[in-house]
């Protein structure tokens, strides 16, 4: 067992972290959540580096890696909050490659794969990512029993403004053009909710990482507030929640990958860790910045937004949890 | 990444499960400690006998040289199969390991043997009525007189020590140099008259814990392991021990007791109630969580020679799903959890001390605060 990214995989981490480190900076999120819009150029550097399609097949144009490893990619995206449509056209991308007919995938793959498309993916009468501008929508019934494809979106897909200014959504109404997919809408779902999971493990580790060093400075009663118990128990416990998300979010990934039996067990695992940590760790970042961290000139309720966003987004804790208790209590009785 | 155990992994894991359901242990008896080290004896004996007794320690001295994974593994099969911890399991997992890293060659050959056959007993003297969390307080003076040492001074929390030949003792050699460096490690016979082992009854009724009253009791200078002042450095070896290895048999023991509240929970019905519902859920994601947590640790401490930030969080979380599942328990099993010879009462009460035992909550959360993120100290 090694539980640990391969070189390459460590490498593509790096390589995602450093670029949008510099192309993603804390005044360019800004900038595009004040102006409630996304910079083209930020976009067109991840397509011709080959994010959208990393985990498509070569078959049609992707990049043939797994699941895994476009997850370290949006974890990265997560951590430095970029403004793009990359989870919602992955996640569309993810959907289409589990169930969509060849017709489909050979229709929408290779665009969605190459930049040409972006799209979205989600479920019937919630909120979608970058709905309104996608070129095609994956939909999977609230029920969770059918899967289909919209490739008129712009006919039946609306703006809503939400809290979360740094990501753009859309609502769907499914009417003409809808196009049933013959596969399975609970791995599309399961696939969907591993990948914004590793968005917001990319969430939490940034809030942490600017709630640690912001307590270091912030000098009160003549000492950093970080030196105080209460103050470093709350670090520890976002330490906690972000480190826990991590492990079980690498996993479902990985089970996408090498294990399909594990997949809807660890999926929900993983959005269920994710969205209360991602909720938990944003929230206590607020509180840990004091007065101003409730400010909108700090930078943390960007990242308390998106997290609130991705909790909800396939489901949030207490749907995944329910799940969870469902397989183990079929376990139990099968046993 | 790979979470599938590789080729010799398997190998090791399946030669164990078939030597344990060819010597099942059988069940442990209840409520009688003499009993209890009895039958955890006989059960050392028989895992000595076969090789099985301490898998991480190195093959010349009498270990299977088994990687950090086998050794989890080994926990893990111990956990699953229901099997108890070996009598000796203090000086299996920390007084063996501290002595190869410290003693020196006289002592490694005297003392190892008997740790590994449960000849000798081992139990850990550091914790003091005034030297808890604070270990490095410790106030037990040793005075040397001669080829000897003299020591006095009171321990807490030592358990087993009633059936322990050994104690690694920690005690005070230079009252003038600072806290930590005054210190220096004994290894100290247990029987003699100077050493009095008074049991300390727990709120589960059961005695795993003693006081040691130690009124000038004679140490030979031999028995000092590493050097004379150095007790602290030596104390931290046998502290990191302490954390991994067990993680995993008591990891794989929360998640049995879960799968048998999830099983009350179908039977009687209460798993429709959402409310509980959601309370398993929280706690099949915390057992998950740590299960996999501990193995991505263990991978770390393997690949990069030293843990990561998660290293350090297993114990808490471990502590604190432990309690909450045993109050749970009380919800799903109603008020009858709570009688007297329910198991489920038990687990309730013994898991209050896991939150306290090898490190408190609070402490490792200024660990993590101030090692792990770099959090000013006071």
């Amino acid at each position: 067992m090694e539980f640990d990214f391969t070189e390459d995989q460590h490498e593509i981490k790096r390589t995602a972290k450093d670029l949008l480190a510099k192309r993603s900076t804390a005044e360019r999120v800004r900038f595009a959540a004040e102006a409630a819009t996304y910079e083209e150029s930020l976009w067109n550097e991840l397509v011709e580096l080959g994010w959208p399609g990393v985990a498509i097949s070569e078959d049609y144009g992707g990049g043939g890696l797994g699941v895994l490893e476009l997850a370290t990619l949006l974890e990265e995206s997560g951590y430095a909050l970029a403004n793009s449509p990359l989870l919602a056209t992955a996640a569309c991308g993810l959907a289409l490659q589990e169930a969509g007919s060849d017709a489909q995938k050979s229709e929408w793959l290779p665009k969605l794969a190459s930049g040409e498309a972006t799209g979205s993916f989600g479920i019937d009468t919630q909120i979608f990512p970058d709905a309104a501008e996608a070129d095609v929508i994956v939909v999977v019934a609230v029920d969770g029993s059918s899967i289909s494809l919209v490739d008129n979106p712009r006919a039946v897909a609306v703006e809503v403004e939400t809290i979360d200014p740094t990501r753009r959504y859309g609502a769907v109404g499914l009417g003409e053009g809808t196009d049933p997919m013959p596969g399975d809408a609970s791995a599309a779902l399961a696939l969907g909710a591993v990948l914004t999971s590793a968005e917001l493990v990319g969430v939490c580790a940034r809030a942490l990482e600017m709630t640690v060093d912001y307590v270091k400075d912030r000098k009160q009663f003549g000492r950093p507030v970080g030196s105080f118990q209460a103050v470093q128990h709350r670090c520890a416990q976002m330490l906690l929640h972000t480190e826990g998300a991590r492990s079980v979010t690498y996993y479902a990934a990985w089970a996408a990958d090498a294990d399909r039996t594990l997949l809807a067990e660890a999926s929900a695992l993983a959005k269920s860790s994710a969205s209360k940590a991602g909720v938990e760790v944003t929230g206590s970042a607020i509180q840990a910045h004091g007065g101003i961290g409730f400010t909108w000139e700090a930078d943390v309720h960007w990242f308390y937004k998106r997290a609130q966003l991705d909790a909800a987004y396939l489901g949030g804790t207490k749907t995944h949890r329910a799940r969870l208790t469902e397989i183990a209590a079929a376990a139990s009785g099968s046993s | 990444m790979d979470l599938t155990f590789s080729k010799d992994e398997v190998e090791f894991r399946d030669e164990l499960r078939e030597w344990l359901a060819e010597n099942s242990p059988g069940e442990e008896p209840r409520g009688d400690e003499d009993a209890i080290f009895a039958f955890r004896t006989g059960w050392q004996r028989s895992l000595y006998d076969s090789g099985w007794a301490a898998v991480h320690w190195p093959q010349e001295y009498g270990g299977r040289d088994a990687t950090l994974m086998e050794s989890a593994i080994f926990f893990e099969e111990m956990g699953r199969a229901g099997a108890p911890l070996p009598a000796n399991v203090l000086g299996l997992l920390l007084a063996g390991p501290t002595i190869m890293a410290w003693g020196t060659p006289g002592q490694k050959d005297r003392y190892l043997t008997p740790i590994l056959s449960a000849e000798e007993i081992w139990c850990q003297g550091f914790s003091e009525p005034e030297a808890g969390s604070d270990l490095a307080a410790v106030k037990t003076r040793a005075v040397r007189d001669g080829d000897d040492w003299i020591v006095t001074g009171q321990k807490v929390w030592t358990s087993g020590a009633q059936y322990s030949k050994w104690c690694m003792l920690v005690a005070r050699t230079d009252p003038e140099a600072s806290k930590h460096k005054g210190l220096s490690y004994f290894l100290m016979d247990m029987e003699q008259d100077a050493v009095q082992v008074r049991p300390l009854v727990q709120i589960t009724g059961e005695a795993e814990f003693n006081e040691l009253f130690i009124e000038e009791a004679r140490i030979p200078h031999e028995n000092m392991l590493g050097e004379e002042g150095n007790g602290w450095i030596v104390a931290l070896t046998t502290l990191m021990n302490e954390r991994s290895g067990l993680g995993f048999f008591l990891q794989v023991r929360l998640r049995q007791l879960l799968d048998k509240l999830v099983a009350e929970a179908v039977a009687n019905g209460s798993i429709g109630d959402p409310v509980i519902s959601q309370s398993l859920g929280d706690m099949l994601e915390r057992t998950e969580t740590l299960r996999l947590t501990a193995y991505r640790g263990l991978s770390t401490i393997m690949k990069y020679g030293q843990p990561g930030p998660e290293g350090s969080l297993t114990k808490w979380l471990w502590s604190e799903t432990n309690q909450m599942m045993t109050q749970l328990a009380v919800d799903i099993v109603g008020p009858n959890a709570l009688h007297k010879d329910n198991p489920w009462a038990y687990e309730l009460l013994r898991a209050r001390g896991n939150s306290i035992e090898g490190g408190t909550t609070e402490i490792l959360k200024n660990i993590i605060a101030e090692r792990v993120m770099g959090l000013p100290r006071k």
